[in-house]
């Protein structure tokens, strides 16, 4: 099998580092070859963060070239955008309906681009949108808001369910596993083109 | 066998753990952190924080020279530090292996400069080894301990960004014992006094061209052979992995493993058999010089940048001229979303008073860097680790000399400190400068991740330590005006300052103190609000520049979810229109 690119962008402390952590858990136990490549800049909170996953029979290099990834998972609206250049021609886009202002934003010097989710849908044949936040919050917890999304890229890949169940049961603290099952499931409903 | 799905920095520690090293010294630095603090995390091995690297790296020197397998790891600028050591250890030699990793970090995702330290190993005369996988960062590990023993010498071990944190599959062992190497006293080889050092230096001569030929039959050196032998690439380290990406096996590739001394009968071999010649690497010419003096006609740095990172593109558009340019017609410019100082951090209140001061502030590096950027700006200069003490000293003689009153103002961490603050300190002691150094103590080394050092009160493994205090360290070298504010407390940070820039004798140190916010329960506790009757909007909290306070329609607001409480927004706020809200 060619290997298969996953992006994922978001936001310093939104939870993308075990979305990562989970993904790759599975895929290794499916027995692919794996590479996975995060770079989380300092230890300030709120920068753009990104991980790059790739999977197959042999993986070379752990970067994801620019217009290969054949899904992007953003997990900010404006994240989206900024990586939309790794997206493949045909590529799936995931994206979370979720504004998070970058500094300049919230001190009124930049504007926050209006109409992103709009426009991407216009511009991306295969776009996804999931209120990952609001599904979380009914879950009962807000902080699920990474396995929602994870639960969607798991349908859209074609992974086996159970296999990521099990996963979630391992690395997530007991304390949340019920209700990260219960994301990852209700974004796993949502993973339709 | 067991997989795991290790980073290049885990798979290190793993490395170190399965073929016996029973010593490991580091400070942090990206992209090496990790390294230590996963070897920490085996309890066979002893490992330690050092207040730096070169102290680190002869406490290693000192553990291989008693008989043990050591370790030591650092980024790029790290080696900077410990050049002293480096270079005359390759004199002495080792007894039990010896391994000093070098993280570099082209792009410069977190580090003020971007040097390429495959060239500190012809200079300082010591082997060197690049991973391009996690499993070969563990593999080898277990080589440049060989290597350190059988030829007696230090071995550079060297990654990068993508190497020491991008994740794949590796194969784990089990740990084997090598035991403690017996010690014999033996001066003419570990005392380097002129006479002795002489004799040493002919004796790595001699290494050196025994290391030559073991690097041309080493395995990792190997060449892989493409359905094309017209075209030939030479390369090492991660920019390996990029090659094959990109190629597959299209062409031939000589993967180079021990990059120093080169297998240049190898080398010859594969570039006789070749009709065109490119070498692809990171950052400098490292490789191509020396192939290139070999008499060599070859292609790289003509068509790759030594500028920043290596990535596949890159090679893509520069040796087969396909450009891959698609950002579906959205947004041209967007909003950039650069780190921040976190909502309550104990840096932010000082810079703010800082910027009110007319004066030079020289600074130094740690998260506190950021008061350099809008809207804090109160930063003048930035070197190096340790810089900022000795940099704010010269620049207050040096406007003395000409006869001008600048008030120079000195910020440096308090891991940064004791890295290598003290001496410059001393400096200004010795030499009677009137700088005011202020010492940001959040009682952590934050920007790296939150390591422990000498001044915490806890070790590598977490474990409660001796805690040295910043206060005495100052008044032992004889500064004698030392004062500890509390980071939060505005009004106090900006009369000691004040009161500073009136003391005329000589140095004087301001510790302004309180835990890094994200610390766990060391942070404030409480949330502050805007009240809207009183806010006129003057946008002077703003200011600060703290993430949790925004503009909303034509008014301000304090988002509940990210404010921490620390109230220093409503010691700005002229109205008095910041209150607390909450406890929580
Ligand atoms: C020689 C060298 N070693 C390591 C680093 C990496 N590094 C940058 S700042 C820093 C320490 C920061 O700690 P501190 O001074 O306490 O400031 P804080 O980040 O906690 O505010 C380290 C280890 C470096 N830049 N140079
Ligand atoms: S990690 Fe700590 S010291 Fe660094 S910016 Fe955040 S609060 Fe400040
Ligand atoms: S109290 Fe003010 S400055 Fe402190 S975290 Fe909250 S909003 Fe930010």
């Amino acid at each position: 099998m060619a290997a298969k690119n996953i992006f994922i962008s978001g936001v310093g402390g939104q939870g993308t580092i075990l979305a990562g952590k989970v993904i790759t858990t599975v895929l290794v136990n499916l027995g692919y070859d794996v590479k996975m490549s995060e770079v989380h800049e300092m230890a300030q909170r709120g920068g753009s963060v990104i991980t790059q996953i790739r999977y197959g029979d042999k993986v070379y290099s752990p970067l994801i070239e620019k217009g290969k990834a054949d899904v992007l998972l953003a997990f900010e609206k404006l994240e989206a955008v900024r990586y939309v250049e790794y997206l493949a021609p045909k590529g799936i886009l995931i994206v979370n309906d979720l504004e998070m202002s970058p500094a300049s934003v919230l001190i009124g010097k930049e504007e926050y681009p209006a109409d992103i989710v709009e426009r991407l849908k216009e511009k991306i044949e295969n776009t996804i949108v999931v209120d990952a936040v609001g599904i979380a919050k009914e879950c009962g917890e807000i902080r699920s808001q990474n396995m929602v999304l994870v639960g969607v890229l798991a349908k859209v890949m074609g992974w086996p369910k159970d296999a990521l169940i099990s996963v979630i049961r391992d690395v997530v603290p007991e304390k949340y596993v019920d209700v990260n099952i219960m994301a990852f499931e209700r974004g796993w409903d949502m993973g339709v083109i | 066998m067991k997989k795991a799905f290790l980073t290049g920095n885990e798979a290190i520690a793993r490395g170190a753990y399965e073929f016996g090293v029973s010593f490991a010294s580091a400070y942090p630095g990206t992209p090496s952190t990790e390294i230590l603090e996963n070897i920490a995390k085996y309890p066979e091995i002893y490992a330690e924080w050092a207040p730096n690297e070169k102290v680190a790296l002869e406490a290693a020197a000192g553990a291989s020279m008693a008989g043990a397998r050591a370790i030591v790891s650092m980024k790029h600028v790290g080696l900077n530090v410990a050049a002293d050591p480096l270079f005359t250890l390759a004199y002495t030699g080792v007894n039990g292996g010896l391994i000093i990793v070098t993280a570099d970090d082209p792009g410069m995702h977190s580090s003020q400069n971007e040097q390429d330290n495959r060239n500190f190993a012809p200079f300082a005369k010591i082997p060197m080894l690049e991973p391009s996988d996690s499993q070969e960062s563990k593999d080898l590990i277990g080589e440049a301990l060989k290597i350190s023993e059988m030829f007696d010498t230090p071995v550079l071990f060297r990654t990068t960004t993508r190497v020491s944190h991008s994740r794949s599959v590796v194969l784990l062992g089990e740990r084997s014992s090598f035991g403690m190497k017996p010690y014999f006293k033996n001066p003419g080889k570990f005392a380097m006094i002129p006479g002795f050092a002489r004799k040493r230096r002919i004796n790595l001569k001699e290494r050196l061209k025994a290391l030559e030929d073991f690097s041309e039959q080493f395995p990792y050196n190997k060449v892989e052979w493409g359905k094309n032998s017209e075209i030939g690439i030479i390369t090492s380290g991660i920019s390996y992995q990029y090659v094959k990406e990109v190629f597959g096996d299209e062409v031939s590739v000589l993967k180079l493993t021990m990059t120093f001394p080169l297998p240049k009968k190898l080398i010859a071999a594969f570039a006789e058999k070749v009709k065109e010649l490119y070498v692809v690497e990171e950052l400098d010419p490292y490789l191509e010089n020396q192939i290139r003096a070999m008499g060599f006609k070859v292609r790289g740095k003509e068509l790759i940048p030594e500028i920043g990172e290596l990535t596949p593109e890159i090679l893509r558009e520069k040796l087969k001229g396909e450009k891959q340019n698609n950002n579906f017609g959205l947004f041209a410019q967007l909003p950039s979303r650069p780190p921040v100082l976190c909502p309550g951090c104990p840096h932010r209140g000082v810079f703010y008073v800082l910027k009110k001061m007319k004066a030079v502030v020289t600074s130094d590096i740690g998260c506190y860097s950021l008061g350099v950027l809008p809207p804090l700006e109160s930063i003048d200069s930035i070197l190096c680790m340790g810089a900022s003490i000795s940099m704010g000293h010269g620049f207050k003689k040096a406007f003395e000399v000409n006869g001008e009153d600048v008030t120079v103002i000195t910020v440096i961490g308090d891991s940064t400190f004791l890295h290598s603050g003290i001496t410059s300190l001393m400096d200004a002691v010795y030499n009677r400068s009137n700088t005011i150094n202020i010492i940001v103590d959040n009682s952590i080394t934050a920007m790296t991740g939150h390591q422990h050092h000498p001044g915490t009160g806890y070790n590598a493994k977490g474990e409660p330590a001796p805690a040295v205090s910043l206060e005495a360290i100052c008044r032992a070298i004889g500064v004698e005006k030392v004062v500890v504010v509390d980071s939060y407390d505005l009004k106090a940070v900006e009369d000691a300052v004040k009161e500073a820039m009136k003391y005329r004798n000589g140095p004087s140190v301001i510790i302004a103190r309180r835990a890094c916010a994200l610390l766990k329960g060391k942070g404030p506790k409480g949330i502050y609000a805007v009240n809207k009757e009183k806010c006129r909007k003057c946008k002077i909290c703003l200011r600060l520049g703290c993430p949790a306070i925004q503009v909303k329609g034509d008014g301000l607001f304090i988002s509940p979810l990210s404010c921490v409480g620390c109230a220093v927004c409503a010691q700005v706020c002229p109205f008095g229109a910041i209150e607390k809200a909450g406890d929580d």
